[in-house]
């Protein structure tokens, strides 16, 4: 039975990964997205906000640097939502009834599903911090390794919530409206691009808003593994979030309710 | 022992009534013909046998096994084509059905002499390596069902699978369905609003409204409606304010 469970899921991560290869357009708009942050954002405001020394930075760091990690966060949440928008052109194009009709358990289908798109966010990532290396950010050695864990459960969390949100976006064309929605105010009310610390400076309300979303979390918790640091408090949130948002999603995709039953109006 | 059986199958969506107490039986070794105008509750039925929907009432056993006991495990010799074409247009012919034999737990080497023999058998020998988007609908019709079969399956389930096609085509696969039943003793579903794809000797069930309004073999049928031929059956069978014979 076990094996055919892993044949099943290297099945379907085999799937996304061929799928992300034939798609070099995607590839290359997910790394040239933070690697323009880095050149253009990050270098106008290097001169601008200076990071002062708070955890996990053990001194002072410009700000291209501070913002690696939020880059990094950025290409998954990116990669979340675009496994969103596959799963949404998959049910319009009859691809989800393909895998929802094989003879294994929905939830374990949807997590293999759920984790070939973390597969594919990891190439981006490494292919993003590869480059940044040659663009002067250098990260301890181990924070390469060490951030792995990290990048597995923030990618699981934001795939989840993507997964999740698809099950909402009833046409491909109302994508857009996730875009404006979800994740620009999940990338902004973060700590992606500037410090918590300053955000509290000029709001407070901001400050709590951006405390309370779990993408924040999901960057600090990068973060501190790339410096070979465990942030706990943000470890907890992400996997508290990851079980809310596949919880939702495993929900959503249940033939009795959710996703299923009300966007089944063909009644041939 | 049938390889499919509805009790008292019903579904709505929201208020309006798509399925009312659908009770029908498939049997191995035989074509069974599901014919009913558009709107009938054709693809309704197959969402809810291939567990796309859950019904709030009735009951689906496929091989002698409950579906809402037995989960999805009972789809595991179960084949499916769909009405809307689900392959991955990206993808070539081979990566398509090497993902649908992976999901159906087939390791990599029967699943490529699977492949194979079943592109052979449907004509499409030579389309291993296109990709699916260069294809006609007609080749990617005949791909779905190489697909369906893959795993052999006992109970296959086509839900209007000639739809737009062209008349040699349609012929082809038709008669392909009609072979599997017959030579293979695979249970066949086969949903359509075609009158010509149905043969005298095939069992046929006739839906209308939700409702099934005639089954017995197709000959048969026509004879207890008094109708000349199955098409003026049906007509009967589907008129406004018409009964079940």
């Amino acid at each position: 039975m076990i094996i055919r469970f892993w044949r099943a899921f290297r099945g379907v991560a085999w799937r996304e990964i061929l799928r992300f290869l034939q798609q070099r357009e995607r590839f290359l708009a997910a790394l040239i997205r933070p690697i323009l942050w880095l050149l253009i954002f990050a270098v106008g405001f290097r001169a601008a906000l200076g990071v002062s020394i708070a955890p996990p930075y053990a001194t002072y760091i410009t700000y291209d640097v501070y913002i690696a990690p939020g880059l990094v966060a950025m290409i998954q949440l990116f990669n979340g939502m675009q496994s969103s928008l596959s799963m949404v052109y998959d049910r319009e194009m009859g691809g989800m009834r393909v895998l929802l009709t094989a003879p294994l358990p929905r939830w374990f289908l949807l997590l293999s599903r759920l984790l070939a798109g973390v597969g594919v966010s990891l190439i981006q990532v490494y292919a993003f911090l590869l480059i940044a290396w040659f663009l002067g950010i250098e990260l301890p050695l181990a924070g390469y390794v060490a951030v792995l864990p990290a990048l597995v459960l923030s990618g699981l969390m934001l795939g989840a919530l993507g997964m999740a949100l698809s099950s909402i976006v009833r046409q491909l064309e109302n994508f857009a409206g996730v875009m404006n929605f979800v994740i620009f105010p999940m990338l902004f009310a973060s700590s992606a691009l500037y410090p918590l610390w300053k955000v509290q400076e000029s709001s407070d309300v901001l400050y709590q808003l951006c405390r309370l979303n779990p993408f924040t979390h999901a960057v600090e918790l990068i973060r501190f593994a790339l410096y070979l640091q465990l942030n706990g408090a943000a470890l907890a949130v992400v996997t508290g979030a990851l079980v809310v948002f596949l919880a939702a999603a495993i929900w959503a995709y249940d033939p009795a309710r959710g996703l299923m039953a009300r966007n089944a109006a063909v009644v041939d | 022992m049938p390889a499919l059986v509805t009790r008292d199958l019903s579904y709505r969506y929201g208020r309006r009534p798509a399925l009312e107490r659908v009770s029908l039986q498939v049997q191995p070794g035989r074509f069974t013909a599901l014919l009913g105008p558009n709107g009938a509750g054709k693809t309704t039925l197959f969402s809810l046998v291939t567990r796309l929907l859950e019904p709030p009432a009735g009951a689906v056993t496929i091989l002698g096994r409950d579906l809402v006991a037995a989960g999805s495990r009972a789809l595991a010799e179960v084949g499916v084509v769909f009405q809307l074409p689900t392959l991955d247009l990206d993808l070539t012919v081979a990566q398509n059905l090497a993902y649908f034999a992976a999901l159906h737990g087939l390791d990599r080497k029967t699943a490529a002499e699977r492949i194979d023999r079943e592109l052979a058998a449907l004509g499409m020998g030579g389309s291993r390596t296109e990709r699916v988007r260069t294809l006609s609908s007609g080749q990617r019709r005949r791909i779905e069902i190489a697909r369906a079969l893959l795993h052999r399956p006992r109970l296959l389930l086509l839900d209007e699978p000639t739809v737009g096609l062209d008349i040699p085509t349609r012929r082809g696969i038709v008669d392909h369905a009609h072979a599997l039943a017959a030579e293979a003793g695979v249970a066949v579903l086969w949903a359509t609003h075609l009158i010509d794809e149905i043969r005298d000797a095939d069992h046929l069930i006739v839906l209308d409204k939700g409702r099934v309004v005639a089954s017995g073999e197709a000959q048969a049928v026509v004879r207890r409606t008094a109708a000349s031929s199955l098409g003026e059956a049906f007509d009967k069978l589907t008129a406004p304010g018409s009964e079940a014979p």
